[in-house]
């Protein structure tokens, strides 16, 4: 059992958590994560270690509710505990002095960027952030990210705040600018992913996105998070995350990770029902 | 007839004894274990067969040289619990090894009877014996040495693991075991299912370790939670034991494979036995839904069994083995072949996948094959498969499970580099000792030999727990 510190909605349906795990808290890197078992009939999720206090011993995770899983995990408050806390997995972010480095965030994909942003300005890199939401209340970690940034834009898809568009339009506007870019770190949706990989392709900028397959161990055992890399097998948990945008086939990451559409539609539904019957949430 | 007033003749006029299991038409509807286990008449009758000989050839047989015509004369005399004893001084896995054990390339293939009658069921036996002691209440614990001081760290908990804290707890020394998953076993648990070795017999061995005093941290994935340098420097174990077994699944470089329903036997089976997704909605993992559905494993060891077997269960309305040699090559045990073909599963023998094929929205709907036919022997002694021209054909599937074996894992070989790997990075040992390159750090297991069975990882681990403990103790502590 792992023990919740503390637990806070940073905005609707994303909820940020303090999770006690001393050996993880002391080893984590920025770009890695961890496999969570809610209950004991759970599924195993990943999700990305945001930020962790060594001394204190705990991780933060930012977490949003898509599912059953996130959903259970999301109503738990400081106090509860989770059954299972495994990590830190995945290969960690490559981090050099690029020069002048971009990350884009998009919906909660700003929280798994952020750890990376603050690992690339240690790094001793210009870092420019660009986060976007669909609109004004869904924007996250505004004051965290311009903590870490020499530029911090935020766009909104409805125009509610900051840049109004899509965070791919504001990348072409820093690129027409005529601002030499190094590096580009993208995290977020598969869309937004992939329509980052095509702006900065012609520029042959170096360009990484971060990779949501489905997982079930996260440990390299059962070959479940394959991804399509430069037309090889790839296993995201031990060999990514993190791949070289250029080269991913997102047409096939997105493909499967529809699979358990109807199950999962099936979980949610039961759970969200369930709730309503005992009034949890 | 008894134990003491048996002749030869009268032994060898015993047939094997067939022990009772559940018919077929009934156990394709549920996971219950298939063999329903001997009757103590039974495991009498069973054991009078042994015509207890001088020179019983059959121990050559085991990997870890159980004193078999021992405990079957005990079983004979009714002595159970002595025979369970009897068997854990060699083998502490006894439940699981009399169900795992490809008893037809071991034991019961040296045994002196297999020549002009059937062996004796040794693995039966073994079975019997040991869910005897358990299920009656009466497993006593062995004796542990005084405490050593030393501290021994044993990474992955699968059976090499698992033998290894054994054997050094009741050395006197002070271990824990390391595990990556949330539950321990590894293999035993996430690999075979249900209805081959029931969870609670793994569970019940498990528990009598811990009684003897082994700790087990789960969640803990060495190379990543924890570096084996970090435990030897950090944490103060004086010796490192790395049993963390096969690694990632082989796949088979054919277009296609990444369509939506090809798993690999791996994920299918951790879906299924790990996270219990047959349970699904009540248990939150989902898995492919097989009801109705077509579907092909790819391969012919015990995993593509298992995996064949569990889709039946779990309701495809066929279920094929295709396998690009005849069935006499199948690695798998003799009796899960068996039990599969009473079980209707569907044998596409000397068949190859050359390509999946998929509709718009990427689901596999069918794969294309070519037969092949045996040609000259290759260096497995095997004779090689060769493909006949012009001979494809599409079989229409929904789902693929391919289970064609495993590379190593990774991770120790990232984050300890200094420890030795051969070409298929699996790790370079001492086969005397079990030990690896790097100084206290020994290995055993699928890890070290590939994907290989149950007994031998556990007497890797056996071999290694009398290595550290010679080591740890110096050349003088048995005088
Ligand atoms: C390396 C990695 C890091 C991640 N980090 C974060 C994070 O920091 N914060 C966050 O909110 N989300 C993160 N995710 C995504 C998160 O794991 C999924 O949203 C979650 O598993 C969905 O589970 P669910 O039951 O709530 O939803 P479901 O209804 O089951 O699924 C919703 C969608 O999530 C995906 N998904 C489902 N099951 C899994 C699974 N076992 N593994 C991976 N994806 C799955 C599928 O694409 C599915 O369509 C990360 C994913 C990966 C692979
Ligand atoms: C489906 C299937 C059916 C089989 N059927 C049979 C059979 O009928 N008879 C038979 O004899 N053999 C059978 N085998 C083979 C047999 O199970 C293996 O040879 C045996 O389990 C190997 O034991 P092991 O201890 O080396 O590894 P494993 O059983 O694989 O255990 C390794 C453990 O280490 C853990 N681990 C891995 N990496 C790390 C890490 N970095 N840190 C911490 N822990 C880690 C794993 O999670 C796992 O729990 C079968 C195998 C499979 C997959
Ligand atoms: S452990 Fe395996 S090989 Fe040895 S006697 Fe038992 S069944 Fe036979
Ligand atoms: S070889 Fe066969 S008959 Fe002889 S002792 Fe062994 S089991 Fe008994
Ligand atoms: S999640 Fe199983 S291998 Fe990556």
């Amino acid at each position: 059992m792992y023990k919740i510190v503390s637990a806070l909605f940073l905005a609707e349906n994303i909820k940020k958590i303090e999770i006690e795990a001393p050996r993880i808290a002391k080893k984590r890197k920025a770009g890695q994560f961890v496999m969570i078992r809610v209950g004991e009939s759970g599924e195993r999720i990943p999700l990305t270690i945001a930020g962790s206090d060594p001394e204190k011993g705990t991780i933060t995770i930012i977490v949003q509710g898509m599912g059953k899983s996130t959903k259970e995990l999301n109503s738990k408050e400081a106090g509860d505990t989770v059954s299972d806390v495994v990590g830190p997995l995945g290969a960690a972010s490559h981090i050099e002095k690029f020069g002048t480095a971009v990350s884009i965030g998009g919906g909660v994909g700003t929280a798994i960027a952020y750890p990376t942003a603050v690992a690339l300005k240690e790094g001793g890199n210009y870092v420019i952030t660009i986060n976007g939401a669909r609109s004004k209340d869904l924007v996250i970690l505004e004051q965290e990210m311009k903590a870490v940034s020499d530029e911090a834009y935020i766009t909104t898809d409805d125009g509610s705040y900051g840049f109004h568009g899509f965070v791919t339009q504001k990348l072409q506007e820093l690129i027409d600018s005529g601002k030499t870019i190094d590096y580009v770190l993208a995290i977020g949706p598969i869309p937004m992913m992939r329509a980052v990989a095509e702006v900065t392709r012609p520029y042959k900028i170096k360009t990484v996105v971060s990779l949501n397959p489905i997982m079930v161990d996260g440990t390299g055992m059962c070959g479940g998070c394959r991804v399509s890399v430069d037309n090889q097998i790839k296993f995201a948990c031990v060999d990514g995350p993190e791949f070289d945008a250029h080269l991913v086939d997102f047409k096939n990451l997105s493909d499967r990770n529809k699979i358990y559409q109807t199950e999962e539609k099936q979980s949610s539904e039961a759970w969200v029902h369930e709730c309503k019957l005992f009034k949890t949430v | 007839m008894d134990a003491q007033h048996i002749t030869t003749k009268e032994r060898l006029a015993i047939p094997r004894q067939v022990m009772p299991a559940q018919p077929p038409e009934v156990r394709i509807y549920n996971f219950n274990e298939v063999h329903l286990g001997y009757t103590p008449e039974l495991a009498i009758q069973e054991a009078l067969r042994c015509i207890q000989c001088k020179d019983p050839v059959c121990i050559k047989g085991c990997p870890v040289n159980i004193k078999i015509d021992q405990f079957i004369k005990m079983i004979a005399e009714g002595n159970f619990l002595g025979a369970a004893k009897k068997i854990k001084e060699d083998n502490v896995l006894p439940a699981i090894c009399g169900r795992v054990c490809p008893q037809e390339d071991q034991c019961e293939k040296m045994c002196i009877l297999t020549k002009k009658h059937e062996s004796v069921a040794i693995g039966n036996l073994e079975r019997f014996a040991a869910d005897y002691e358990r299920e009656t209440g009466k497993v006593e614990l062995p004796s542990v040495k005084p405490s050593s001081g030393k501290k021994v760290a044993v990474i992955g908990s699968g059976p090499a693991g698992l033998s290894c804290a054994n054997d050094l707890i009741q050395l006197g020394h002070a271990v824990t075991v390391f595990e990556a998953l949330h539950e321990l076993g590894g293999v035993l648990v996430y690999g075979i299912p249900e209805f081959r070795l029931p969870k609670t017999i793994v569970k019940a061995e498990i528990e009598g370790l811990k009684q003897l005093g082994v700790k087990f941290v789960t969640n803990a994935v060495a190379g990543r939670s924890i570096t084996v340098d970090e435990l030897l420097k950090e944490e103060g174990f004086d010796a490192v034991f790395v049993g963390v077994g096969a690694g990632l699944p082989w796949f088979m470089g054919i277009p296609g494979e990444n369509l939506l329903g090809v798993y690999s036997a791996n994920e299918f089976l951790t879906r299924v036995n790990l996270m219990k997704s047959y349970q699904f909605p009540d248990n939150d993992t989902p898995v492919f839904n097989c009801k109705g559905k077509n579907v092909a494993v790819f391969g012919g060891g015990n995993t593509a069994l298992d995996a064949v077997r569990t889709a039946k269960r779990l309701g495809a309305e066929h279920a094929y083995i295709v396998y690009r040699r005849s069935e006499a090559e199948m690695p798998a045990r003799l009796e899960e072949l068996h039990h599969a073909q009473k079980e209707g599963i569907e044998f596409m023998l000397l068949m190859n996948p050359v390509e999946f094929i998929g509709n718009d929205e990427q689901w596999l709907t069918g794969v294309r094959c070519i037969r092949m036919e045996l040609g000259e022997p290759d260096d497995s002694g095997r004779r090689r498969p060769v493909p006949i021209p012009d001979s494809e054909f599409i079989l229409p599937i929904d789902m693929a499970i391919i289970s064609i074996g495993n590379g190593s894992n990774p991770l120790i070989k990232q984050t300890t580099p200094d420890i030795e790997v051969s070409k298929r990075d699996t790790i370079v040992v001492d086969i005397n000792t079990m030990a690896t390159s790097k100084d206290n750090v020994y290995a055993g297991g699928d890890i070290v030999t590939g994907g290989a069975t149950v007994i031998l990882a556990m007497g890797a681990g056996r071999t290694a727990a009398a290595a550290i403990n010679e080591k740890l103790m110096g050349s003088d502590h048995d005088r």
